[in-house]
C-alpha cells in the first residue's frame, strides 16, 4: 500500500491479507472467498442438467443450450484446449510447473 | 447512480505531528497527504469519487486520489453509503477453550472492612457472612482445584494460578499445601505453573515472606496510597486505618522479594482521586515497581462513587502519568504506571475483542466450596456459576454465557470506535451498576474513549520515536493474572 503505512501488528496482518487477495480483474479460483460461483456448472446441483428422465434432452427443465451460455459467461468449460500436436505444439513450453507458471499459458488465436 | 462514500467508525489521532488511523479491526495505519485529505472530506459528509476529485484535484493527481480511495476502501476505513454494514461474525470460541488463569478464593473472610469492598460492602453479590459457602477453602478443595486447573488447561504449557480472597493470607495453611501440590502436579503433567497472590499486606510475616520467595510467588498488594488516603476506606473492623500496620510489612516484602515484580493495585474513589500523589508515594517513597489504578466498582449513588467531574480529574492525572511513561519509553527506561503498559500491549498486538475480558473463557474463579464461576468477583454466586472443580465446566452453561455476552449483542457498542479494546467493559461492574452482566457499562463510555485516545497517542509517539521499544510486547501471552483485582 502506498498511502497507508501499517504501524501495529494487526495492521501488518491486514496488509498481508490484502496482498494475498487477488486484485480486481484477476483470475480467481472457485475456492477463494471472493470468487463468484458460476451459474450452472458441475459444481452446482442443477436438476436436469445432463439428461432427462428418459435419457434424452427433450424433457430437461431448461434447454440443453443453457449450459453453453452459462459456461460462456461465467465458467471455463467446455472451452477447447489448443491442438498441441499440430497447431500449437509449444503452447505449454513456458510452463514447466503448472502450479507456478500457469499464468504464462496464453490464449491461442486461430 | 454514483456511489457515495463515508468514513467508517474509526478514530483519527495525531502523534509526533503525524496523522494516524485506528480502525474497527484494531489496525493502526499512518496516513499520507492523499489519504488524510480524503478522510477529512468524508468525515464532514458523504461524497462520490467525482466530488473528491473535484475538491482535491488541484493539489493531488487523479491517480493518487483513486489509489488512496481504493486503499481506504480495502482496509474498511471508508464504506459505500448505500451498503448495509457487514455484520461482524458472531464467532463463539471453540470448546473446550483452554484455561489460562484460575483465580482461587481461598477464603471469603477479611481482616479489613474496606467500605467500598465489592465482596462485603453494600454492592456485594454473595452473602459471605451467613451464606452457604464455607469461610475457608479446605485442603481437599484446594487440591481438587489444582487438578481442575491442569485438566482444563488443555494444550497450554503455562498456567497461572492466582491466590485470592477475602484476605488471601487468612488461609495461609491451605496456601502451604496448594502451592507445592500445584508445583508437583505441574511437573507430572509437563506444564509450568506461575503463582500470583493478592493481599492487603497486613498479615505478612517473615515466615510468609520466606514462603513467597521460595515459591517464586508474584505479589499484588491492594493499597490506596499515602496514609490519609489509605486510611479513608481501607480500615479494620474497628474503624482504625491499616496504613501503619501494612506499610512496614510492604517495605520488608519489597526489600527481600526481588525475583518477581511486586505490584500495587489502587482503588480510586471520589474522595481519593489524587492519582499522581498516590503514584509518587507508592513508587518513590515505598518502592513499588508497578502501580495500577482502577475506579471503585459501585452502584450509583454510593458516597464514594466517582461522578462525572471526578472522571475528568482522574483522566487529567492519568494523562500526566501516561506522558511520564512516554518519556521513559522513548529512552528505554522503566516506568511503573501499569494501566498504560497493559493498554499499549493490546494496542500493539491489535486486540479486537469479542469479550471484554477472559472471564468464563480463559479465566475462571473458584469459590471456597469449589464452585467455578465466571471470575473471582462472582465466586460463590449460583447465578454466575459454570461448574465445579470436581465435575468440571458445564459446557452448555458456558456456551450460553458466551452466546449472550458476545460484543455483537451490545447494540450500543456498534458505532463506537473504541469497541475493539473495550467490548463493553467489566461484567461485574455492569452487574453492580445495572443488575445484569449482559449490557455495556454506558456510564464510562466517554471516559474509556478518552483514555483509549491518550494511549493511542502515546503508542503513536513511541512508534515514531523509539519503535524498538514495542518489540517487548511481541510473542508474549498476556497474563490475565497480573490484572486481577
Amino acid at each position: 500500500m502506498k498511502h497507508l503505512k501499517p504501524i501495529n501488528q494487526k495492521a501488518d496482518r491486514v496488509q498481508q491479507y490484502l496482498e494475498s487477495k487477488t486484485k480486481p480483474g484477476d483470475v480467481v479460483a472457485l475456492q477463494q472467498t471472493d470468487a463468484q460461483v458460476p451459474l450452472g456448472c458441475s459444481f452446482v446441483f442443477f436438476p436436469g442438467w445432463e439428461v432427462d428422465i428418459e435419457g434424452g434432452t427433450a424433457g430437461l427443465c431448461s434447454p440443453v443450450e443453457r449450459d453453453l451460455f452459462d459456461c460462456h459467461l461465467g465458467c471455463f468449460w467446455p472451452a477447447q484446449v489448443p491442438d498441441q500436436l499440430n497447431h500449437a505444439p509449444d503452447w505449454t513450453a513456458a510452463c514447466s510447473s503448472a502450479q507456478k507458471d500457469w499464468r504464462k499459458i496464453d490464449l491461442i488465436f486461430p | 447512480m454514483m456511489t457515495h462514500f463515508r468514513a467508517s467508525h474509526l478514530h483519527q489521532f495525531e502523534a509526533s505531528g503525524k496523522p494516524f488511523l485506528y480502525l474497527q479491526s484494531a489496525a493502526i495505519f499512518a496516513l499520507d497527504d492523499a489519504s488524510q485529505a480524503i478522510l477529512k472530506l468524508l468525515d464532514a459528509g458523504s461524497r462520490t469519487r467525482e466530488d473528491i476529485q473535484g475538491m482535491l484535484g488541484t493539489h493531488l493527481s487523479a491517480a493518487e486520489l483513486d489509489e488512496g480511495m481504493d486503499e481506504l476502501l480495502r482496509v474498511q476505513a471508508i464504506v459505500p453509503v448505500n451498503e448495509a454494514p457487514k455484520p461482524i461474525p458472531k464467532v463463539i470460541p471453540l470448546e473446550p477453550f483452554p484455561l489460562t488463569t484460575m483465580v482461587m478464593n481461598v477464603t471469603n473472610q477479611c481482616n479489613l472492612a474496606c467500605t467500598y469492598c465489592y465482596e462485603y460492602g453494600e454492592d456485594k453479590i454473595v452473602d459471605t457472612t451467613n451464606g452457604k459457602q464455607p469461610k475457608f477453602m479446605s485442603e481437599e478443595t484446594a487440591k481438587q482445584s489444582v487438578d481442575f486447573m491442569f485438566r482444563e488447561a488443555g494444550p497450554n504449557k503455562v498456567v497461572h494460578m492466582t491466590l485470592f480472597g477475602g484476605e488471601t493470607l487468612l488461609n495461609f495453611p491451605v496456601l502451604k499445601i496448594a502451592i507445592p501440590y500445584a508445583r508437583q502436579r505441574a511437573s507430572e503433567v509437563g506444564k509450568r505453573v506461575e503463582f500470583n497472590l493478592t493481599t492487603n499486606a497486613t498479615l505478612l510475616s517473615p515466615e510468609i515472606i520466606d514462603f513467597l520467595i521460595e515459591n517464586d510467588v508474584a505479589v499484588t498488594i491492594s493499597i490506596d496510597g499515602p496514609q490519609d488516603l489509605q486510611d479513608k476506606f481501607r480500615v479494620f473492623h474497628s474503624g482504625a486505618g491499616s496504613y501503619d500496620v501494612a506499610m512496614p510489612k510492604i517495605k520488608e516484602l519489597l526489600r527481600r522479594h526481588r525475583a518477581k515484580p511486586i505490584g500495587a493495585r489502587v482503588t480510586l474513589t471520589k474522595q481519593t482521586l489524587d492519582v499522581q500523589r498516590i503514584f509518587k508515594h507508592l513508587t518513590e517513597e515505598i518502592g513499588f515497581r508497578e502501580v495500577g489504578f482502577a475506579p471503585v466498582t459501585t452502584s450509583p449513588g454510593q458516597e464514594y462513587a466517582i461522578e462525572d467531574g471526578g472522571f475528568d480529574k482522574m483522566l487529567g492525572q492519568f494523562r500526566g502519568l501516561a506522558h511520564e511513561f512516554l518519556e521513559c519509553a522513548v529512552e528505554n527506561r522503566h516506568h511503573a504506571f501499569a494501566n498504560v503498559k497493559d493498554t499499549l500491549e493490546e494496542i500493539h498486538k491489535g486486540a479486537s475483542k469479542a469479550y471484554p475480558c477472559g472471564a468464563g473463557l480463559g479465566l475462571m474463579g473458584v469459590a471456597t466450596d469449589g464452585q467455578v464461576a465466571l471470575c473471582h468477583r462472582f465466586a460463590g454466586s449460583d447465578d454466575h456459576a459454570l461448574g465445579t472443580v470436581t465435575e468440571g465446566i458445564d459446557r452448555e452453561r458456558q456456551n450460553d454465557f458466551l452466546d449472550r455476552h458476545h460484543v455483537e449483542n451490545k447494540t450500543e457498542c456498534r458505532t463506537c470506535w473504541a469497541r475493539p479494546l473495550c467490548a463493553g467493559g467489566c461484567y461485574h461492574e455492569a452487574h453492580t451498576r445495572y443488575g445484569t452482566t449482559e449490557g455495556p457499562n454506558l456510564h464510562y463510555c466517554d471516559w474509556i474513549r478518552e483514555w483509549t485516545d491518550i494511549c493511542l497517542r502515546i503508542y503513536g509517539e513511541i512508534a515514531e520515536r523509539n519503535p524498538t521499544y514495542l518489540a517487548r510486547f511481541e510473542g508474549r501471552v498476556t497474563n490475565e493474572a497480573s490484572q486481577t483485582n
